[in-house]
Formats: structure tokens, C-alpha cells, sequence
């Protein structure tokens, strides 16, 4: 080039660059070397641009028009449009066409050479992962990185641990535990085996010091083992933080001691976690146990809302937000039972109050329907007992809805009689669903599988998931059945500018993210665990479970995992953002709500749910 | 660049190649007689086969007798491909002060041109660049006056070449029958045959016009266009160029 010569300014595909994703993330040094290196191609509307297995020399940049990229057998693979790019998967296998690309209107192209694309690919690590995010087996999820990084995914218990435990052998008089307590300024005190000083075998804490001596005038000299708590929960302190949070959740617990090598190491309170920028849900489960009434159980509405928004904007991951979303649901079932019991007086016969579908499966949201059952004992006769139970399902449901979980469109409540029933009764509603299975019989009552005792005589919960786990991976057509019912919901292709893309070709406006991403991979996984035996009930448990039989092929349980994670992600995004503008939330996402980075990975996820789901057919012969 | 009115195209079809060899004898520049003698392809030859190369000029004004070049831009296609990554640019300093007007619209102010060269000091380069190789232009009568006008005062001898004309193409389909009356009663007009009208009718991206380059890369991409619904990649370069 002469010095005469400038630096050549192809200044309308630099601003093209610049506004489009991956190549607006990229320094200005690339840009602009890239958009030296760009050619152009026009393809008018209906004709070739790529045939399958033809040679390719380059990435494809839409500049303006619209293309369609399809698989080998002619299904369509893509719609895309203004700033797309195809040829990507091409280049990375062979530098052959993957996906013959076809103009569906006149098309503009520009033309990135593949020396250009591979030195991108080879310097540039965030347009790596673009490009890759296509190929859904080797996908990358930025999100889950991101929330690992935090704190609260990351932090260790024994972080949090700032003092030694204060510990005295149980041997030692109550009066002794409270000097100690005393001198040390601790509210918790942990009992060591007078026999072997290492093993903790109890706990006392301020409150016990309140409730059980000198409330009940107890004598002082007495030995503090008397009053301990024992049976304790205890955590490793090589466990993460949020594993220490769920345990606390899930026993109600304000105290928790933490093992290292067997020894204790220290104690954790709530205060703890909540100071290490935890989320406040402890504090809801621990007031909904508080509340006198149901009006006052409403009121806490709006904290378990922003409890779940705070736990989005800490990038907690669908599993923790499921999980102490699920936690405080049934919280507040067990309290309510607790208020109906109180209020209608004790049950006249044992019962078992079931939760079904996404709170037994520990992965509840913010918009959802409340599905539950009742168990009765089997000496049970409606003449005598069906007024009381009723009375107690109308209660707790009409608390339910009052505390925000809407009634069940489908009807699946304890108030309906049909689910008002002695365990006898349902057994014999397992074996005929079980044994005489037919699509259609399951259709409505799949949210059955996913079983949780809450309150009550829960052993009878226990009984009906072993029957369950017993037949079911032996009886194909039940199996079949339900594989037909859950291949009724498929996700959709993906996404062409403002508008959901069908299978198709058909397009619409939005998406409801449940029905078409989160259910049917709920229903997926069910069928796997059930064919399995698995007693797993949670997605998260039977994807490992599914992970570790070697069920599918090598990887694809990790895709699924991801998929499952990038899908509920979405949708429970899309609800905290509700929340945060103050609007109702719902399950339709607007694809011009997500940017184009989460409809590049909702679209791979899709892609991942859809293949699952053909392997599924093939699996069980549905 | 800048854009007279309409442009019929001429009736009479030029044996370019025939003539490049004639003005390679009757040339009196060295340059010149290379630039001739580099020939141009047989006016059968199909557009497929033929070495394109867009061309825009940014002037200081409309008139060639008191105006002069400030930019030009080049860039290679095939009918298959715009190359733009073989695009090339010259800023040259015209013998004509700059007219505010005209630097409002190119953007190429004295400052920028303090350093430039004269055309002529790019002249051999600018040549043989364009050697062999059948122009592309959108409204011909532009390019071929100020760069006929550039070299008569340079070197006292004109520049002719075969041009391919995107306005001209596109004058065919519009320009060639008048309004009826009843358009003419139904206050219909004409369909303009600019640069930046003409490229929407093909589904082709507005781009910021007035800078040398990218007015090639749009007249190139035109083009393509052009062929792509109109003219069959075998047509004869004589059935385009005059």
C-alpha cells in the first residue's frame, strides 16, 4: 500500500459490526480489521445459498433480508434475519455445509473469509462461545458461570466461621452451661460425650435456658443433658454456604453446627447467613410458623415475592430458588393445617396432607397453582368423618389462594372428594393407573407421580411412591402412555425477530414458558425416573440419577442439565422482572423481552428438549 | 458523489476494445498509452467473465470546468461477488478551493486535504488499478467528465473507458416509457432511479451516501442486484457498458 493510500474506510459494515452481536462485543482494533476483510454476496428471494456438503469458505452475516438454514432431511432448522449468522457450524467441522441456507427474501450478505473467522474463534473467548452456543453438545452457559462465581454459591460454611465452638461436657449442671454461656457471650452451646470429649452430643441454646427451665421451674443443679437438643443436624465445613441454608430451611432450624474431621469447628446462625448477603427466605419460613391467622399468613405475600426477586438479582440458580420457593410453600401448608386444626379441633381419624406436582418436586415458583390431596386412614367412613375433612381441605386451600397460590384450574385440591380419599382408595387408583393404563386416563392425573407427604401421617406419602417405584418400570404400556401425553407439549424451533418459531414455520407472538419449556421437561425426566425405579423426585436429582445409569448417550444428561437450567432460568426471570415493574406475573415470555444472547441459548436448550424428547418416544415406543 | 437528472442511454454501442487500441497509437502520455494498451475486453464477452470495478468520485461541486476531485473510491466485483476486502481510496487535494456546501456533504474538509496529493502524483496508481478492468458507475456522466476534465488540465489529454452504468440500468426499466395521462391525471411520478431509491427496490440496506468508498460498495452491490433479477449471467458486457 502506498503512503498515498488510506487505511481503506468501509465505514457502513464497520457500523454494522458494531451493532450486532458477536462482533459489536469485539475491541475496535477487530472491528475494524474484520470489516477490511468482508466481502458481499445478494441472493434474491427463493434461491440457494448453500447446498449441504458444498465447500464453505466463509461466515455468513446477514446485512439485510431473510434466511432459512435447514437440517439434512429438509426440516427447518432456522429462520434468520438482520444480523444473523449461519455457515458458523460449517466452519468448525470441515469447512463443509451443515445446513443448506436458502434466501427467503432478496438477501444481503456479507461475507466473513473462514481465516478471519478462525482467528476469531482462536483469540476472542466470548466469540467462541457465541458461535458454539449453536452446537448444542458443546454449549456454554454464562449464566451458570456467573452464578457460581457468587458468593453464595461459592462461599464455603467454613467461611463464615469466625470463633471456635463453645463446647462443655454434658456431664456438667445447667447452671455451669449458663456461667459459660455467660462468660463466653454465646447463645448456643454445644455438649460434648463426657466419656469421648470430641463427639458433640447436644445442643442448648438461650431460648431452652427461657423455655425449659425457667419456665418450667426446672432445678438448676440438674445436668444440662436433660434439657439438650439432640439428634442434631450438623454441616461439613467444606460444604457451600447454600447447602448449609437449605438444611436450616428444611429442619426450621436456628442453629447449626459445623464438623470438621468430626470435630466441631464452630457453630452458624441464621444471623450468619443473612450477614453473608444471603436471601431472607429463613426469615419467612420462620414468621409464616408465627402468624395467628390466616389474614396474617396473607401479609406475607409480598415478602416471599421479594424474597424471590432478591434471590434472581444474587444470580441463585433454578435449583435454590425451587427449592426455598417450595420450602415456604410448605411452610405455609403446614401452617394452615396447624390454624384448621386448631380452629375445627383435632382430626377424628389419622390423615396425610399430600403436595403434588412442582412443590413435591422441590422446584416451585412464583405463579403456581396449588396441587394437593388428602389421605385418610382407611377406617375412615364419610358419614362420620367427611364433614370434618372437608371443612379442613376448605381451609387450606382457601388459605392457599388467599396467600397467593391460586386455586387449581384442574380442580386437583383436597376439596374435591374424588382426592379426598382413604389410602386404600388410592392404592387402587395407583393400580389402575398403573396396571390399565391409557393415555387418556393419564393425562390428568400424571401430577400424581410427583408425590410429597407435608403434614400429617406421612409414611402413608412413602407407601404410594414405593407402589409407584414397584410397577412402574416393569409395565410398558404405562410407560408408553405416559411418553404419548408427555410428547403432547414440545418446545417451539426458536425465535425470528419478534416472534416465537414453530416447527413449521408458523409464528407467534409469545411464549408460554411452562407449557412449552419447563412442563414438558418435567414430564420428560418423570418418565426416565419411573422407568428407572427412581425414588429421585426433584428434576435436579433425576437428571443425575438419568446421569448415572447411562441411560442416554455420553454428554447428553449433561446437555440436558444445562438445557433444563437455561429454560427455568427464563422463565423465572421472566417473573422476577414481572414482580420488579410491579406487574402480575405470568409464564409468557415475549421474545422481544430477551435479548439475543438468551434467545441464542433458549433456542439451543430448545433444541436439546425437542431431541431428548424424540429419543423418549424411541425409548419407551410411544 | 453528486447526481445530475436522468440519463437516456445512447443509442449508438461503442467497440470499446476496438478503441482502446486506437487511443493506445494516438496517445501522446506514456501513462496513457499503458493504460490503452493494458486493452478491454471483446464487448461479447459475458458479464461472468468480465473484471469489474466500481468507481466514485467525490467532487466540490457539480460543474467539471471550476470543481474538482477530493476522494476516490474503487472496488472490485465479480457477477458473483462484491470484493470490498480489495477496496482501494485516494484523498487527493483538487486545484479548486472547497465550497462549504459541498464539504457539508462529503465531510472532506481543507484540514483533512492538507497533506494530500495532487491527482496527478496518483495518477500512475489510480491507472493502473483501473487497467483492463470494465468501471461501474452510478450516473456515468459524472465520472467520466471530472476525470476527462481532471486530465485535460493535467496533462492536456482526456480519459475515455467503457462504462457500466446502475442508474442507466435502472433508467431501462423506468425511464424508457413516458407517463401515460391517466398517471400523469392520477398525479403519479416517475420512480427515482438514485442511488439509494434504486437499492430499496431490490431489498438492499440505506448506507450513508458521500464517501467514495461506500457509494462504490453500494453501486457494486447494486449491480449484483441488478443481474441477479434482470440480466442473465451470460449477457454480453456490450449490452450494459456505452
Amino acid at each position: 500500500m502506498s503512503e498515498n493510500e488510506l487505511e481503506i474506510e468501509q465505514l457502513e459494515i464497520l457500523s454494522f459490526l458494531k451493532r450486532h452481536s458477536p462482533f459489536q462485543e469485539l475491541s475496535a482494533a477487530e472491528q475494524l480489521n474484520l470489516a477490511q476483510q468482508i466481502d458481499v454476496g445478494y441472493f434474491r428471494a427463493g434461491s440457494d445459498i448453500l447446498a449441504y456438503n458444498a465447500p464453505l469458505d466463509a461466515l455468513y452475516l446477514i446485512r439485510s433480508g431473510v434466511v432459512e438454514t435447514f437440517r439434512r432431511n429438509g426440516d427447518l432448522y432456522n429462520r434468520l434475519s438482520e444480523g444473523g449468522i449461519f455457515g458458523e457450524q460449517g466452519l468448525l467441522r470441515g469447512k463443509k455445509v451443515r445446513f443448506p441456507a436458502k434466501a427467503l427474501q432478496d438477501t444481503l450478505i456479507y461475507l466473513i473469509p473462514a481465516a478471519a473467522f478462525e482467528q476469531l474463534f482462536d483469540q476472542n473467548e466470548f466469540f467462541a462461545d457465541y458461535v458454539e452456543v449453536g452446537d448444542a453438545e458443546r454449549r456454554a452457559e454464562p449464566r451458570i458461570e456467573k452464578a457460581a462465581n457468587h458468593q453464595l454459591m461459592s462461599a464455603k460454611v467454613s467461611e463464615l466461621l469466625s470463633r471456635p465452638p463453645l463446647l462443655l461436657t454434658a456431664a456438667a449442671s445447667i447452671q455451669q452451661a449458663a456461667i459459660s454461656m455467660r462468660e463466653a457471650g454465646e447463645s448456643c452451646l454445644l455438649l460434648t460425650n463426657p466419656a469421648q470429649p470430641e463427639q458433640i452430643i447436644g445442643l442448648i441454646t438461650d431460648r431452652d435456658l427461657r423455655n425449659r427451665v425457667v419456665a418450667e421451674a426446672l432445678n438448676t443443679a440438674n445436668p444440662v443433658a436433660e434439657i439438650m437438643t439432640e439428634q442434631l443436624v450438623t454441616v461439613q465445613a467444606s460444604q457451600f454456604v447454600f447447602e448449609a441454608m437449605l438444611l436450616m430451611l428444611r429442619h426450621n432450624l436456628h442453629h447449626l453446627p459445623v464438623l470438621a474431621q468430626q470435630r466441631p469447628v464452630g457453630i452458624i446462625a441464621i444471623a450468619d447467613i443473612i450477614r453473608h448477603e444471603s436471601n431472607n427466605s429463613l426469615f419467612i419460613v420462620s414468621s409464616i410458623y408465627q402468624q395467628q391467622s390466616v389474614s396474617d399468613l396473607a401479609q406475607l405475600k409480598s415478602a416471599v415475592q421479594a424474597c424471590f426477586v432478591r434471590m434472581v438479582n444474587e444470580d441463585a440458580n433454578s435449583q435454590m430458588i425451587g427449592s426455598a420457593m417450595a420450602t415456604i410453600g410448605r411452610s405455609f401448608k403446614q401452617r394452615l393445617l396447624e390454624l384448621a386444626e386448631q380452629t375445627l379441633g383435632p382430626p377424628p381419624i389419622p390423615y396425610c396432607f399430600l403436595a403434588l406436582g412442582s412443590m413435591a418436586r422441590d422446584e416451585q415458583l412464583i405463579v403456581t397453582d396449588q396441587d394437593n390431596a388428602l389421605v385418610l386412614d382407611n377406617s375412615y367412613d364419610p358419614e362420620l368423618h367427611d364433614a370434618y375433612f372437608a371443612k379442613l381441605a376448605s381451609f387450606v386451600c382457601d388459605g392457599l389462594a388467599e396467600c397467593g397460590y391460586p386455586l387449581c384450574s384442574g380442580d386437583i385440591m383436597a376439596t374435591n372428594p374424588r382426592w379426598r380419599q382413604p389410602l386404600h382408595v388410592w392404592q387402587g387408583y395407583f393400580q389402575d393407573w398403573l396396571s390399565k393404563p391409557t393415555a387418556e386416563k393419564l393425562l390428568h392425573s400424571n401430577i400424581f407421580f410427583d408425590l410429597d407427604g407435608v403434614w400429617g401421617n406421612t409414611d402413608w406419602a412413602k407407601q404410594l411412591n414405593q407402589q409407584i417405584t414397584q410397577s412402574a418400570p416393569g409395565s410398558k404400556t404405562f410407560l408408553a402412555s405416559m411418553t404419548r401425553n408427555a410428547l403432547r407439549r414440545t418446545p417451539p424451533l426458536g425465535f425470528f425477530q419478534d416472534f416465537v418459531m414453530e416447527e413449521d414455520g408458523r409464528q407467534n407472538n409469545s411464549l408460554n414458558i411452562k407449557r412449552r419449556g419447563t412442563a414438558p421437561f418435567a414430564d420428560l425426566l418423570r418418565i426416565y425416573a419411573l422407568s428407572m425405579g427412581s425414588q429421585a423426585r426433584s428434576s435436579y436429582q433425576r437428571l443425575a440419577v438419568l446421569s448415572e445409569r447411562n441411560l442416554l448417550p455420553k454428554g447428553r444428561a449433561e446437555d440436558l442439565r444445562d438445557a433444563y437450567e437455561v429454560i427455568a432460568m427464563t422463565r423465572i426471570r421472566h417473573q422476577a422482572a414481572a414482580l420488579q415493574q410491579q406487574q402480575t406475573p405470568d409464564n409468557n415470555v415475549e421474545p422481544g423481552q430477551l435479548s439475543e444472547f438468551e434467545r441464542k441459548h433458549l433456542k439451543a436448550a430448545f433444541l436439546v428438549l425437542a431431541n431428548a424428547q424424540k429419543f423418549l418416544k424411541f425409548h419407551f415406543q410411544a | 458523489m453528486l447526481y445530475l437528472g436522468s440519463q437516456l442511454p445512447k443509442a449508438a454501442p461503442v467497440d470499446w476494445q476496438q478503441r482502446f487500441a486506437k487511443l493506445a497509437q494516438q496517445s501522446k502520455q506514456p501513462l496513457l498509452q499503458q493504460y490503452y494498451a493494458a486493452g478491454m475486453v471483446d464487448g461479447r464477452t459475458a458479464i461472468a467473465n468480465t473484471p469489474l470495478l466500481a468507481l466514485d468520485l467525490e467532487t466540490t461541486g457539480l460543474d467539471p470546468r471550476c470543481h474538482g476531485i477530493v476522494s476516490i473510491g474503487l472496488v472490485p466485483l465479480t457477477s458473483q461477488r462484491v470484493q470490498s476486502s480489495q477496496a482501494q481510496q485516494w484523498l487527493v487535494k483538487p486545484r479548486f478551493a472547497l465550497t462549504s456546501s459541498s464539504v457539508k456533504i462529503h465531510r472532506i474538509t481543507d484540514s483533512a486535504l492538507a497533506n494530500a496529493p495532487d491527482l496527478l502524483d496518483i495518477l500512475p496508481e489510480f491507472l493502473a488499478a483501473i487497467a483492463g478492468k470494465v468501471l461501474l458507475v452510478h450516473c456515468a456522466d459524472i465520472e467520466r467528465q471530472f476525470l476527462a476534465a481532471a486530465l485535460n488540465v493535467r496533462l492536456r489529454e482526456t480519459l475515455q473507458f467503457p462504462v457500466i452504468d446502475t442508474m442507466a440500468l435502472e433508467g431501462r426499466l423506468y425511464r424508457a416509457k413516458p407517463l401515460t395521462l391517466w398517471q400523469k391525471l392520477r398525479k403519479q411520478q416517475q420512480p427515482s432511479i438514485r442511488l439509494a431509491a434504486s437499492r430499496s427496490r431490490y431489498g438492499l440496506p440505506p448506507y450513508l451516501p458521500h464517501h467514495a468508498v461506500t457509494d462504490a460498495l453500494a453501486c457494486a452491490e447494486l449491480f449484483l442486484a441488478q443481474l441477479t433479477h434482470r440480466f442473465p449471467i451470460t449477457t454480453a458486457v456490450n449490452e450494459l457498458w456505452d
